[in-house]
């Protein structure tokens, strides 16, 4: 539906997603509002694609991962993956549906058992989800060191014997282990210093290659997002605003928090310091349990118009392959738009198509 | 930036060693440079690199034991500040040397409100009374852009955004006008859009109150937007040190030069493969007899197991220390 000119079909579809987390409050614990942390989003993730989800933090792009994988029971919506329902699949059945899907976690000493040695660890999926004997699963732990680049000498240490970029890699491989096909990263190497980071996402691609994994790549590292994804999401206060390829986002984005997200991140070139105008913006974004009326980012927005603050834009498709939600990327001003959001409206499509 | 300026912050052959239960741990070694007045010298490097050790060691702020500040100089002002007692250290610490640290949340107490905290400096190092210094403090958040000051400063650092905390905190750096300002990550913690609003606040205040800062960051982006030279380290050492354009145009440490290879950008040609620097950092358990970087080094000689590479000029105010010369692809001349 997405990609319509695309031989590869959707691996991931996720429709109209929403989780919202309860505010409870009072001896009562009664319900007083909810976190709109995901609110109706909708993507698909082709297979042997790595769709690049990217926002700031407190914008849902965790959450929309881990619901995803149904690591939360979802507010609303439809998942499906590898075209098995995952949105309201019981406990069992979703237990069956696992080794289809995994997860790599930011931080790579929270997600790793102390206690446990690295064989433990990767071989831990395998007790639960296959009937294999101690010699297959030790032999299966070792193929999988060998590839994330783990010597297989270290099978019998623990975690905290080992660097962080290590410990990613024992994470990736117990995410391996069961031969998924979907696998989301979650700030995979936020943790990580710089000249590893490199190693763990050169790792990533590899694998990618090597088993035909599908990734959903979380992120607030706008470079490393463009240098890993095929595709990039960016989200906004639980609200996907832009879906394109690579190339058109980066080179050519037009939701204006796109824009204005790319034009912050700095250049590692102090001779390109004075050419670039950077688009500040003003203020913090809105509380998620509270989120401003029309479009999420009408309160933030340096090219806000009335229409931004009464009605929500729709997400919507607006070339190849290209969607945003942002009414100055609609080709006809909405019926209710007044005469000066109408031409502002034709000058934005001038500019931006 | 006036070149020939006396340095108001001068420290020669710093080095600071971690006693800890498995041995000593060599975190910062033989480390000199110094700060001209109003100028923004960057930091760059990777965790353990020593980067923040060196400036924690500059003022006294390591607790002792662990750390132990061996042997060096530094010279602020003509007070030399690693003999000086701790009076004088307490009277320059936060009034004339000023600090930002990378979490705003763990240095703002949150049980007191932010104008006590503001106003506590004020009060101190300048003397004022407290109807001064709450004026003082509310033109301080004001300075920093945080709107209607005067009836946020009963507030708690709860009630205040990440990228507000911040802002506090600086503030706070700033309340006695120091000479100097060191800031330890200062935006690392913090959104790309809010990372932007913050180093253009710094950027103003700079024109504004024209003091030296030291910016420690990992990321190059960083430095490439505000500094006007920087400082690579690694291995508790300078490896090199070069004004800002240059040691962008012209790096000549094969760790620089990976560095700045790793880099992904958001804007100009992708690069189908990134570069990696294989390896890990180093951790010394001894004072270096060879040059920490070159287990990971693409290009290592003979020499460079032999002996620690020594800081030598490569160009017009850069230095590094290397054996290997980028032009020759063999030994440098020294």
């Amino acid at each position: 539906m997405f990609d319509a000119g695309h031989a590869r079909r959707p691996l991931v579809e996720v429709r109209g997603l929403k989780m919202h987390f309860p505010i409870l409050a009072g001896v009562l614990r009664r319900r007083v509002g909810e976190v709109k942390a995901v609110d109706g989003v909708s993507f698909d993730i082709l297979e042997g694609e790595t769709l690049g989800l990217v926002g700031e933090s407190g914008c849902g792009k965790s959450t929309c991962g881990r619901a995803i994988l149904r690591l939360y029971d979802i507010t609303e919506g439809a998942i499906r993956i590898n075209g098995r329902d995952i949105a309201r699949a019981s406990h069992a059945e979703l237990r069956k549906l696992r080794p289809t899907m995994q997860m790599v976690f930011q931080d790579p000493q929270a997600s790793l058992n102390p206690r446990m040695t690295v064989a433990k660890i990767i071989a831990e999926p395998l007790d639960e989800h296959t009937t294999l004997s101690r010699r297959e699963k030790m032999q299966r732990v070792h193929e999988l060191m060998d590839a994330v680049g783990l010597s297989r000498d270290f099978a019998n240490r623990f975690p905290h014997e080992f660097s962080g970029g290590q410990r990613q890699r024992i994470g990736i491989a117990r995410a391996l282990a069961l031969n998924p096909q979907f696998i989301v990263c979650d700030e995979p190497i936020a943790a990580l210093d710089v000249s590893i980071q490199a190693q763990v996402v050169n790792l990533l691609e590899d694998l990618q290659e090597q088993f035909g994994l599908t990734y959903l790549f979380i992120s607030h590292d706008l470079s490393m997002v463009r240098h890993i994804a095929d595709r990039v999401a960016v989200m906004y206060l639980g609200k996907v605003v832009e879906l394109a390829p690579r190339e058109p986002l980066y080179s050519a984005p037009l939701h204006p928090y796109t824009q204005a997200l790319l034009s912050a991140v700095p250049e590692p070139d102090p001779s390109v310091r004075s050419t670039t105008e950077r688009i500040i913006l003003e203020g913090d974004v809105p509380s998620p349990a509270n989120p401003p009326e029309g479009c999420n980012f009408s309160t933030r927005c340096p090219r806000v118009m009335d229409i931004c603050r009464r009605q929500e834009p729709e997400f919507r498709e607006v070339a190849a392959g290209h969607f945003v939600a942002c009414h100055l990327c609609s080709p006809q001003p909405e019926t209710t738009a007044g005469a000066t959001a109408a031409t502002q409206v034709s000058k934005s499509v001038q500019q931006g198509e | 930036m006036p070149d020939g300026a006396a340095p108001v912050l001068d420290v020669k052959g710093l080095k600071t060693v971690f006693r800890t239960r498995s041995g000593e741990v060599h975190a910062v070694n033989s480390v000199s440079f110094d700060l001209r007045p109003g100028e923004l010298l960057g930091v760059v490097g990777e965790s353990g690199s020593g980067k923040s050790v060196t400036m924690m060691s500059l003022i006294g702020l390591l607790p002792s034991p662990p750390a132990e500040v061996r042997r060096g100089q530094v010279l602020f002002d003509g007070i030399d500040l690693l003999s000086a007692d701790d009076d004088t250290l307490r009277s320059i610490r936060g009034a004339r040397i000023g600090f930002v640290f990378q979490d705003p949340m763990t240095s703002l107490n949150p049980v007191f409100t932010v104008g006590f905290q503001l106003m506590e400096p004020l009060r101190r190092h300048m003397g004022m009374s407290k109807a001064r210094a709450r004026a003082r403090a509310a033109e301080l958040l004001e300075l920093v852009g945080i709107p209607d000051a005067a009836s946020r400063l009963k507030d708690y650092p709860h009630q205040f955004s990440g990228g507000m905390r911040q802002r506090v905190m600086i503030a706070m750096a700033l309340a006695c006008d120091p000479e100097v300002l060191i800031a330890d990550e200062p935006t690392t913690a913090l959104d790309v859009t809010i990372q932007a609003q913050i180093l253009e606040l710094v950027k103003e205040l700079r024109r504004k109150l024209g003091m030296a800062i030291i910016w420690i960051t990992h990321d190059l982006g960083v430095i490439a937007g505000i500094a006007d030279r920087v400082m690579v380290m690694y291995g508790g050492q300078v490896v090199e040190h070069a004004p800002v354009r240059e040691l962008f145009e012209n790096p000549q440490h094969p760790y620089t030069r990976a560095l700045l290879e790793t880099i992904p950008t958001v804007r100009g040609k992708r690069a189908p493969r990134l570069r990696v620097i294989e390896g890990q950092p180093p951790v010394l358990g001894a004072e270096p007899a060879s040059c920490p970087f070159r287990p990971r080094c693409g290009h290592a000689l003979d020499i460079c197991a032999r002996a620690n590479p020594p800081r030598v000029p490569v160009g017009p105010a850069h230095d590094a220390a290397c054996f290997w010369n980028p032009e020759t692809g063999g030994p440098r001349d020294v």
